[in-house]
């Protein structure tokens, strides 16, 4: 599932993961590290709820 | 103008922006201010710049204290063009400066100011030392963009944070104390609406770690600098990010042939018999900036239309449009409005409501042609109900 950062926008997309910050395609929201930030704007991953396709 | 001293070797050295008065659609009835901050020390330093256009106000400024060439360090605390526009221009008259700015900050300055530049990238903890005075860095992400960051000078305790605690407010004063207290609070209180509103999780958790640090005076990016009322300002911003409501019930619609303006009348009969202060906001008579401002902390925010071509009239999508970007929080509501045949005008702004955030306490409350005296009956008693509701807040 996507998830949308609620503070600027930034869709994290699991198909693509985060290659920037070592995360790899494949690697579900639910994984990712908890010291994980939004690329975009540094929002911890509390920050992010889920999209609906 | 000339610049104004803030503290021993540090200068105001920015513009007075007295005939603005639309800042990218933000209507600044008071005009503003492009705050720039000089520090001479054994190294200079240049804190922000200015729009571009005002770039020889503020060389002159500079050229009081300093040979603009003699410049070393020139400190991007925030990439809106409203502060980064004469950077390089700065940069350009002194070649050995060096840009110092967040990861974000030189992203988006080298996408803005293409250039061969050399930047220091600095983050939370990371220092510069000018001689006398030593400088630090915050990252404030996404207040209001995600390259956002302080400057602290901790021997000081002086904060420079860029458009945070700024007002759009033309004044040849500098200091909070030399200006007009309630038009002070009420500019700040609409620049926080209308450019921060939405980002109350950020705000409150910036407040938290600032409370860390001890600061007596703030040098924001516009308007006027804060020393003796800077307890005032933080008080404010803490009720703002949590959305504290002031009792107060907002009516706000457009109208083709009177007949939603006659609703939107008896909402606000209502709420006044209820003895709760209320307001008939007529769109297209009122800046969304103000609009904005008096949503801050109303506790209710009721919303009608019309149906124009079965939809809602533009004015009103505009409006919502603009707060669902700023989501308001802690609100009820509801939708109202006239029809001729079809309908679907007070349908549509239900939706978009719900879609603002604003919690939605009815089914819209509609009529055909002109509101009978059935109709008036449950706006007046719809009025009541939300003004009970804001009593109890
Ligand atoms: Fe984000
Ligand atoms: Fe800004
Ligand atoms: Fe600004």
């Amino acid at each position: 599932m996507k998830y949308r950062c609620l503070l600027c926008g930034y869709i994290y997309d699991p198909e693509v993961g985060d290659p920037d910050n070592d995360i790899d395609p494949g690697t579900a929201f639910e994984d990712l590290p908890d010291d994980w930030e939004c690329p975009e704007c540094g929002a911890g991953k509390d920050e992010f709820e889920p999209v609906e396709d | 103008m000339n610049s104004i001293e803030v503290k021993k070797g540090i200068y105001w050295v920015g513009s007075v922006d007295w005939n603005v008065r639309d800042f990218h659609g933000y209507t600044t009835s008071r005009g503003s201010s492009y705050n720039a901050y000089l520090i001479v020390d054994e190294k200079i330093a240049l804190i922000d710049s200015v729009k571009h256009g005002f770039r020889q106000d503020m060389l002159a400024k500079i050229a009081e204290h300093v040979d603009p060439s003699k410049i070393d360090y020139v400190i991007s605390n925030h990439t809106e063009p409203d502060h980064s526009g004469e950077l390089l221009a700065v940069m350009q008259q002194a070649p050995q400066s060096q840009l110092i700015a967040s990861a974000k900050g030189e992203k988006g300055l080298r996408q803005y100011y293409p250039g061969d530049y050399p930047c220091r990238v600095v983050k939370t903890g990371d220092t510069l030392n000018l001689g006398r005075y030593e400088l630090s860095f915050i990252n404030t992400p996404m207040l209001h963009w995600p390259d956002s960051m302080f400057t602290y000078l901790a021997s000081e305790k002086l904060l420079f944070s860029m458009d945070a605690f700024g007002q759009h407010l033309a004044s040849n004063q500098r200091f909070d104390v030399d200006v007009d207290f309630d038009i002070l609070m009420h500019e700040a209180k609409t620049y926080y609406a209308n450019i921060i509103m939405h980002l109350g999780s950020i705000v409150a958790k910036t407040l938290k770690a600032a409370s860390e640090l001890a600061i007596e005076t703030v040098c924001p990016s516009h308007g006027v600098i804060w020393t003796k009322h800077l307890p005032d300002i933080i008080s404010r911003y803490q009720d703002w990010c949590a959305f504290k409501p002031a009792g107060k019930v907002l009516v706000i619609y457009d109208s083709m042939w009177h007949s939603t303006e006659m609703m939107a009348e008896q909402i606000v009969a209502g709420a006044t018999e209820e003895g709760v202060q209320a307001q008939l906001i007529r769109l297209p008579n009122h800046d969304l900036t103000n609009v904005v401002t008096e949503i801050l902390d109303a506790d209710a925010v009721v919303v009608g239309s019309p149906t124009l071509n079965n939809g809602m009239m533009p004015t009103v999508a505009a409006f919502l449009t603009y707060i669902k970007g700023l989501k308001p929080a802690k609100k009820i509501g509801f939708a109202f409005g006239s029809h001729g045949w079809s309908g679907g005008g007070a349908a549509q702004v239900g939706q978009e409501m719900e879609a603002t955030g604003i919690e939605i306490v009815r089914e819209p409350i509609v009529c055909q042609y002109r509101p009978d005296q059935a109709v008036l009956d449950q706006c007046l008693s719809a009025g009541k109900e939300l003004a009970q509701h804001a009593k109890s807040c």
